[in-house]
């Protein structure tokens, strides 16, 4: 039984998450600071793209190195 | 723009989820029992509707805004899940999809498993390879199709867009009855992965309360940038690893 929980939660996780969790991380916390600073000023679009630029090349770097 | 690019993001995902389920269906087909397979193809196909339809008008319910938020999140997590791997199978960090070594493997694997029946069942373990791989690989493109067409408003074209894709690999899985080895996975895995990163960002910021300049026509500028930036990084870490290993091994990388 414990073993099935532990298969449906893994599943889950690779199904969302996926391979590097720092990227969900960084995603969230980029929507997080662009609600916080949106309620003063509306113009934060710019925050997600920096993010994606930020966060891609790290995650391929980390996959890299390794291999 | 929108719809069009509704129709590319959920074809493409479709198509590559539908190839490597054909893969695993063709493998459970030939090596064990044909109706089996089939059952085993249909019963996921039935989870899979029931859970659309249970989703999707939960999904409609909810203010746009949060769904925005939500789904731009998601959205741009998976985008840059898809562009990471498919950025690292083009630049030679990792092994392209290869379809015929996916079937040899099932195949032999399905050979030497023991034979179950029961009064439903001619062969559990055909059913069950086909079940889950309808199933596991349909699950990431109902998201994508559920998400996207409730953010357009516009379900429909996406449900349309899924069909199609699978009518389209089904077709030919069966003129060819062989694993769909020359589709070219990974530059589709390429371009769903711009499109759901891209998507994401706009949703997902919006959602947050970010105001786009020049609203929707944003995305001219974003999937295209988006796009561009993943080829670079492709092509950087590919100059990288062929100076690491052998340049000739991943010469024929799909991206270019």
């Amino acid at each position: 039984m414990l073993a099935k929980l532990r298969g449906f939660g893994a599943f889950w996780y690779d199904f969302v998450i996926g391979d590097d969790w720092r990227v969900a991380v960084g995603v969230i916390a980029a929507l997080a600071v662009t609600y916080a600073i949106a309620r003063s000023t509306p113009s934060v679009w710019w925050i997600l793209p920096v993010a994606v630029v930020l966060l891609l090349p790290m995650s391929l770097w980390r996959a890299t190195r390794r291999s | 723009m929108n719809s069009g690019a509704l129709f590319l993001a959920v074809f493409l995902a479709c198509v590559v989820e539908a190839v490597e389920a054909t893969t695993i269906v063709l493998a459970a087909g030939t090596s064990r029992d044909w109706r089996s397979a089939i059952s085993g193809v249909l019963a996921g196909l039935i989870v899979l509707a029931a859970i659309i339809a249970a989703l999707g008008p939960a999904l409609s319910t909810i203010p746009l805004q949060p769904l925005r938020l939500v789904v731009g999140g998601l959205l741009l997590v998976f985008g840059l899940q898809w562009l990471r791997k498919a950025i690292l199978r083009a630049s030679g960090y990792k092994a392209l999809h290869d379809e015929e070594k996916i079937f040899a493997t099932e195949l032999a694997a399905a050979q030497a498993a023991e034979r179950r029946t029961s009064a439903w069942v001619g062969d559990w373990y055909a059913f069950t390879l086909s079940f889950k791989g309808v199933l596991l690989e349909g699950l990431e493109v109902a998201f994508i199709a559920l998400t996207f067409g409730s953010n357009q408003h516009d379900v429909g074209l996406a449900a349309v867009a899924a069909v199609a894709a699978v009518v389209v690999v089904v077709a030919a899985g069966v003129a060819v009855r062989a694993p769909l080895a020359r589709v070219p996975e990974n530059s589709m895995k390429f371009v769903v992965g711009v499109m759901l990163a891209s998507f994401g960002t706009f949703w997902g910021a919006e959602g947050a309360g970010a105001h786009w300049p020049g609203s929707d026509a944003a995305l001219l500028g974003l999937v295209p940038s988006i796009a561009v930036f993943g080829l670079l990084l492709a092509a950087l870490l590919r100059r990288r690893h062929g100076r690491v290993t052998a340049p000739a091994a991943y010469a024929t990388a799909e991206v270019a």
